[in-house]
């Protein structure tokens, strides 16, 4: 391949946070007129690749050549200047402004010293209708669903003239429906010329769009083919750098009892959802992003109030009112988002860890210290968590450490459920399989385990059962011998081909 | 329009009945309220409060807040006053303290943009530093002996209606143009609603903010003419705690406290009630501490209203 062939060549770029190599001397270089995907799992670098090329932050070393020129750092509007759109994974709009003042937000159309408001709302309506979708540019951003969101950014991207369009798994929270018009708008994206980043997690949509690949594994880069060299096996094996179902801890135990039985949770945003958790079994929940999983978690463990909540614990009826409630049954949340709804950042690993424990661990209104030590001794040793001291902010560990801790403050609770919401996002694959090997061990030992993952391989190779939701609603619920991603895709988007 | 959509329109609009409500009642309890003579009163009353709530209106909308107007009218007021005793006539006095106004907004950008300072303590700390730069340029005494023609820019009337009340309506309808028409107004309505999404799409932010303290420092100090005219002369404890009707103003007219949202017309209504619940108050012989307890309740409500109001709008979504 000729040099003009090259529109972006990165070189030896490395990015460190506090010692952490989310990037790691990565080189690889993408095609003029290709649709290029960049896949590898969570946390293995393809994010923070993006936030070096639009300049969101700076390499720790390295650089990159783009359209001829050598970057060493770049800034936002050096890289929109540039050419390198980004249709970001978390949603970058305006929510007050209109669909048409968002497409031309940073580079407005002026007539005089006013916006013109005609021109920009008549040339969104053009590229509207050139894509073949039907949006009034008047709507306001915090109106539209995540689809027409997307494509929002998609129609900025096209009115900065970008030359490198980067989408950053684009089709995660779309159903069937609108991942087809979605592909409709980069296929004519493609046939004009234009070149594309591709991220994605689903394997499907890389052989369908994508012409040659990257694979990340660990901030590292492993390979660069063309995508007709391989197949979906060899692709998955790249990226988790070995074969993927060795990985799994297998249960011990029989299940035991049931614990919790959820006959009818209906409101915020649930819809007639029933299942049943016994104990010594690691229940996991399938589905796509805003199926209802996160707030089923929620009102179990008392956060979110529904509107009907038939729940029975240990065969007695069960209605948290709050989080409180929850953990005096027995029933802990090991969050989604650990730094804003686990941690607090700034308190030492002792602290978080005790914070939920505090009254057993003092004597009259003082904290024992001595106590505080021993639960937080037997909980790092326990879970393994690696630091010089306790004392340490939590802000300072890795995510792997950082879930541990929060894993930790949970089981110093003495809970009988314990329910984890994506309980390996972002975090390395070693502490994963340290999480993977706990959660089971819990298991084991008798508590019972729900486990929301957007994870394929990980639902499918941790969980004892799989209840698949959709829409709101828990719509299958598979066996270990029927598990296919197929089927629990086909399961998970059955509910939403009916809406937009 | 159906049911959703007329809710979330009273909500948005509901302010105004507040303020019709206010009139009704106080034409009630006083029968001197209901008159021309009374509206007007009310407006030049508000109009220094009224011109530094669009100030912090624009530092508002954009994520902020400006604590230091009050002192900035302070200085302005005794700069100005300091400038026309010592022989310089009264225009040009007034463009260099309206500078000092500026720089004192340029600090307030600064102190957040390079340190990083929260703007709640940023402009708190600019607060008390131009406090006592105001009782040091008068050497803690009024400065008496200005110009005796400048009290007209207070007292004058063109027909029937103030000066102040003019100059008032005048930068309104300014700040509407810039916030709704120009790109400047835009990009303050977009860091608020969104900081980093305007970084990615290539907006200067720290200009951005620079510009809006600065905004805001300015039309205070326009606020610091009026109270110079006022007394007809330079008192440096001028304007304190004004920042506080101000921001009780912005946030009555629904300008949501984490900013990008909100309309400038409806701050004016914000102003109109606070001076109408103030001279209405006194008109019904309500007792000066009872009328702070109401203005601190006054405050509180318009929050909680505005966040109950936001839960009903996202539930209509």
């Amino acid at each position: 391949m000729s040099e003009q062939d090259i529109l972006l060549k990165i070189e030896h770029l490395s990015k460190y946070y506090s010692g952490v190599k989310a990037l790691d001397d990565v080189s690889f270089a993408v095609r003029r007129g290709e649709v290029h995907a960049i896949c590898g799992e969570n946390g293995a670098g393809k994010s923070t690749l993006i936030k070096i090329l639009t300049g969101a932050i700076e390499p720790t070393r390295g650089q990159f050549k783009f359209a001829g020129k050598i970057y060493e750092k770049i800034t936002p509007p050096q890289a929109i200047e540039a050419g390198i759109r980004v249709i970001y994974q978390e949603f970058t709009l305006i929510p007050y402004l209109s669909v048409a003042e968002n497409v031309f937000y940073g580079q407005e159309l002026m007539k005089g010293i006013v916006i013109d408001s005609k021109e920009i709302n008549r040339m969104t309506s053009r590229m509207c209708r050139e894509l073949g979708i039907d949006m009034n540019p008047r709507t306001k951003a915090e109106s539209l669903g995540v689809a027409h969101q997307q494509i929002v950014e998609i129609l900025k991207a096209i009115s900065q003239s970008a030359k490198l369009f980067i989408m950053d798994e684009p089709t995660a929270p779309l159903t069937m429906n609108e991942t087809k018009i979605f592909f409709g708008v980069v296929e004519k994206l493609k046939a004009e010329g234009a070149t594309i980043i591709f991220i994605s997690h689903r394997l499907e949509e890389i052989f369908e769009i994508c012409d040659s690949v990257t694979v990340f594994c660990d901030g590292k880069c492993v390979v660069t083919k063309d995508i007709a060299e391989l197949d979906k096996k060899s692709l998955i094996s790249y990226m988790v750098g070995r074969d993927l179902d060795e990985n799994y801890p297998k249960p011990g135990v029989a299940p035991g009892e049931e614990i919790l039985r959820v006959d009818n949770v209906t409101g915020n945003g649930l819809k007639n959802v029933k299942f049943s958790l016994r104990r010594g079994e690691i229940l996991g929940f399938g589905g796509l992003v805003g199926a209802g999983r996160t707030e089923l978690a929620k009102v179990i463990f008392g956060a979110d109030a529904a509107d009907r909540c038939d729940m029975m614990f240990k065969g007695k009826p069960y209605a948290p009112k709050s989080p409180a409630d929850a953990l005096a049954f027995g029933i802990g949340l090991i969050p989604e988002d650990r730094k804003a709804q686990g941690l607090v950042m700034e308190m030492s690993i002792r602290q978080n860890i005790t914070i939920g424990v505090l009254k057993k661990i003092s004597r009259g209104i003082f904290i024992d210290g001595g106590m505080e030590d021993r639960y937080t001794d037997k909980y790092m040793s326990s879970l393994k968590i690696n630091t010089p001291s306790a004392g340490a902010p939590v802000k300072y560990l890795s995510g792997g450490n950082q879930q541990k801790v929060v894993l930790a403050k949970m089981l110093a609770t003495n809970c009988d459920v314990l329910i984890f919401d994506e309980p390996t996002r972002g975090i390395d694959v070693g502490a994963k399989q340290e999480i993977y090997h706990l959660m089971r061990e819990l298991a084991d030992e008798g508590k019972a385990i729900m486990m929301i993952s957007s994870e394929m391989p990980e639902l499918v190779g941790l969980s004892d059962r799989i209840v698949v939701m959709s829409g709101g609603q828990s719509v299958a619920e598979l066996q270990r011998e029927e598990y296919s991603q197929e089927l629990i895709l086909g399961h998970a988007s059955s509910k939403l081909s009916a809406e937009v | 329009m159906d049911k959703k959509k007329m809710i979330d329109y009273l909500l948005d609009y509901g302010i105004i009945f507040v303020l019709a409500a206010l009139v009704a009642v106080f034409s009630m309890t006083s029968d001197r309220f209901l008159s021309a003579n009374t509206m007007f009163t009310i407006l030049r009353q508000v109009s220094i409060v009224g011109i530094m709530s669009v100030g912090m209106t624009f530092v508002m909308l954009m994520g902020g807040i400006d604590l230091s107007v009050g002192s900035v009218g302070a200085v302005v007021c005794v700069v100005t006053a300091y400038f026309m005793v010592h022989g310089i006539s009264p225009v040009p006095a007034c463009v260099m303290s309206l500078a000092v106004a500026a720089t004192a907004g340029l600090a307030n950008g600064f102190c957040v943009n390079m340190f990083n300072i929260p703007p709640l303590i940023a402009t708190m700390g600019v607060m008390m530093s131009l406090r006592g730069i105001a009782y040091l340029v008068t050497n803690g005494a009024p400065i008496y002996g200005i110009d005796k023609n400048f009290k007209y820019l207070s007292q004058g009337t063109f027909g029937t209606i103030p000066y102040p009340v003019i100059l008032m309506a005048a930068i309104f309808v300014i700040a509407a143009f810039v916030l709704k028409k120009t790109r400047l107004g835009r990009y303050i309505y977009g860091v608020g609603g969104n900081e980093e999404a305007s970084r990615l799409s290539g907006v200067k932010i720290k200009k951005v903010k620079y510009i809006a303290y600065a905004i805001s420092s300015v039309l205070a100090g326009i606020s610091g003419l009026l109270l110079l005219a006022r007394t007809n002369s330079g008192q440096p404890s001028v304007g304190s705690g004004y920042e506080m009707d101000a921001i009780t103003a912005v946030v009555l007219g629904g300008v949501s406290i984490s900013g990008g949202k909100g309309n400038i017309w409806l701050v004016i209504v914000g102003v109109v009630i606070m001076g109408t619940l103030s001279t209405g108050m006194v008109m019904s012989n309500i007792s000066d501490y009872v009328q702070q307890v109401i203005k601190g309740l006054v405050l509180i409500g318009s929050i909680a209203f505005a966040q109950f109001s936001q839960k009903i709008k996202e539930h209509h979504i």
